[in-house]
């Protein structure tokens, strides 16, 4: 039986801002289902890996008035002229006809990593190190995600191998069509303020579409016209201003944080 | 056997004093090669590059050095191709430096990548949308013709000219020189237009994002011309350099100014179609990804004033000063006209390589500073002092400068 779905599908998520309190829950979930190593001890936010970086931002208003949000920033999943695909020299990067997913190949990576250099949204990770773990800890490795090497770029997949785990499901019981439930990402599960909802764009029934299609959805850098299937939404108008807005000039950089 | 080695007629300082001159550059490469070992071995992060900054120093160092190379293939064409015999005299030199320049390029390049032993992954899996593709297989191709282009130059030697089957094939080699000038241009014009269109396809950075001519946007356009109005500046500039470090006349003086000329002409025409491509960048390419262009000079040191000395002071003035016959006439504004053009290329590409990085694309994020590592530092110096050995080796044991017996005769 073909064990792949026969529909073209269009995975993404809407993550809303107001339920978002920057608790990191994601980022140690995904961090855990995608066997990313625990960090050296010489690694900077700069040179450690997470593939879903949480970002802090304010309304740049003193006291009382002062006002927060967080930002979750996996891989956009962009969907035209989507950046670090036509980069990739070696075609270590390809879209998935099947399900719209931007899925990074280490193996085949050179590390040259002009990918990273073309992301607009800076959701790209190199691996500087050696994956270590401690002692006794690889037990805790998940079994259906390789480790990646020193000297290779990786990034959010949507937890591509839980959609291959859903299709074996679903193939298995004799379904064409896997069943949305089963195929959740590690980060929307973790997520315990439900921020994150994931599920298929392309389905106009789903929760997801159906979110997209409120007025307070937004996505990032959209004039890039890299069209990412990473939406957010925020009723509060000046997160959807900032978070919309071209970049900080220099005289309001110290009121952001990365 | 020094002295054996050494071209009958030329005069060259004691074996000592060589020796002691290339001491420095020894050491420098050897430190360089302990760095470059350092970042094989123990990986990349013995860098300062980052997640952000993923690409530093060594990038900047390639696209500058193949942008100065340029002068090897462009001088080629214009003597094989379009006939300026008067080149002759430095074309050998030229050579030299591609070779050193282009070598240089790839060693740095080979240390850059997270996993060398993948490099052939390119060939086998090209993806050949990618400006990456394109500079990888023309730089590999222009170094195997700039290794056959100094095969004769090495086989003039004078104790291998003592070997007959040596000498045939550097006969043979040099029949065939006109083709080989002829696909070096091609492959180096390509190359040099695919390391502008690296970074001209950068949607996601819309600092360097350009819109162009089919697939290639106007910086790969401007990186060929830039590349060929500085490349005989800096042949103009080493040979000069050459000249009162070895202090002998080594070309014609007419070749200089031809050189400068050639220079001049070219820079004229590249600040002309920068201006006009900066114009459009400003008016409707940043606009149209939700950018205001003048933002991005907001953030110090990077401001206007780069883009200032890019065009103005690293442009428009030397090329005035080389189209000036009077002033080119004159070695004091000759030579500094050429060193301003190869500072503006550097330049050039310093705001493409680091800028571009440097500059934020999220709202919320923050302007990134960058200082290399001695890691770095020392395999970019180790590329500095390993061309200064090639090109001492080169002049004091090959016929660098053809014209160089006739004018210590005369």
């Amino acid at each position: 039986m073909d064990t792949k779905n026969k529909k073209q599908h269009r995975y993404g998520m809407v993550i809303d801002l107001d339920k978002c309190t920057g608790c990191g829950a994601c980022m140690v979930a995904c961090a855990v289902e995608n066997n990313i190593p625990p960090a050296t001890a010489k690694a900077t936010d700069r040179t450690g890996i997470t593939w879903v970086r949480v970002y802090k931002f304010d309304n740049g208003l003193p006291f009382p008035n002062n006002r927060s949000a967080y930002i979750p920033m996996p891989c956009q999943q962009c969907g035209e002229h989507t950046p670090c695909v036509s980069v990739c020299p070696q075609k270590a990067v390809e879209v998935d006809a099947a399900s719209g997913i931007v899925a990074q190949i280490p193996v085949r990576c050179l590390g040259c990593r002009y990918c990273m250099t073309a992301c607009p949204y800076h959701a790209r990770y190199f691996n500087w190190w050696d994956p270590v773990w401690p002692a006794g800890m690889e037990k805790t490795l998940n079994p259906d995600v390789s480790p990646r090497m020193r000297g290779v770029v990786e990034k959010c997949n949507f937890c591509h191998e839980r959609l291959q785990a859903a299709r074996a499901k679903a193939a298995a019981e004799g379904r064409d069509e896997i069943d949305p439930s089963d195929y959740q990402p590690a980060c929307v599960e973790a997520c315990p303020t439900g921020a994150i909802t994931f599920g298929d764009l392309a389905d106009p029934n789903s929760e997801v579409a159906q979110l997209v299609q409120n007025g307070h959805a937004f996505r990032m850098l959209e004039t890039l016209g890299t069209e990412p299937k990473v939406y957010y939404r925020s009723d509060q108008a000046w997160v959807r201003q900032i978070a919309q807005q071209e970049v900080q000039k220099p005289k309001a950089k110290e009121k952001v944080h990365g | 056997m020094d002295k054996q080695l050494i071209i009958r007629g030329l005069r060259r300082s004691p074996l000592s004093k060589f020796l002691l001159w290339i001491l420095p550059w020894v050491a420098l490469l050897g430190l360089g090669l302990y760095a470059g070992y350092l970042c094989l071995a123990r990986g990349l992060n013995q860098t300062n590059m980052d997640n952000r900054f993923a690409f530093g120093l060594w990038i900047y160092l390639d696209l500058t050095i193949i942008a100065l190379g340029a002068g090897a293939f462009f001088t080629g064409f214009l003597l094989y191709i379009l006939k300026k015999d008067q080149l002759k005299a430095v074309i050998n030199s030229a050579v030299v430096l591609g070779l050193i320049c282009y070598s240089g390029a790839i060693v740095v390049l080979m240390v850059d990548v997270g996993q060398p032993l993948r490099a052939w992954f390119t060939f086998w899996h090209p993806n050949v949308h990618s400006m990456l593709t394109e500079v990888t297989f023309c730089i590999t191709c222009y170094l195997t013709v700039l290794l056959v282009e100094y095969a004769p130059l090495v086989l003039r030697n004078r104790k291998l000219r003592q070997i007959p089957s040596l000498l045939v094939f550097e006969f043979h080699l040099h029949k065939v020189m006109y083709v080989l000038a002829g696909v070096g241009t091609f492959l180096s014009f390509f190359h040099q237009g695919s390391l502008g269109g690296l970074y001209g396809v950068l949607r996601g950075r819309p600092f360097a994002f350009r819109e162009g001519i089919g697939i290639w946007p106007s910086t790969f356009f401007l990186f060929i011309l830039s590349a060929i109005a500085a490349g005989p500046s800096f042949i103009l500039l080493t040979t000069w350099l050459v000249s009162k470090l070895s202090k002998k006349e080594l070309v014609k003086r007419e070749v200089l100014s031809l050189l400068g000329r050639i220079s001049g002409i070219l820079l004229m025409v590249y600040v002309l179609f920068k201006t006009i491509d900066t114009l459009i960048w400003i008016n409707h390419t940043a606009p149209a990804s939700g950018f205001n262009p003048f933002d991005f000079y907001s953030w110090e040191p990077f401001g206007t004033w780069l883009l200032f000395a890019e065009i103005v002071v690293c442009g428009l003035l030397p090329a005035i000063i080389l189209l000036d016959k009077k002033r080119r006439e004159q070695t004091g504004w000759l030579v500094s006209a050429a060193f301003l053009v190869c500072v503006g290329v550097m330049l050039n590409r310093f705001v493409f390589t680091i800028q571009t990085l440097a500059l934020p694309t999220l709202p919320f994020d923050r302007f990134l500073s960058y200082v290399p590592s001695w890691q770095e530092t020392a395999t970019f110096l180790a590329v500095v002092a390993y061309g200064v050995l090639i090109y001492s080796l080169s002049f004091r044991y090959l016929p660098l400068f053809p014209q160089e017996k006739e004018l210590r005769q005369s």
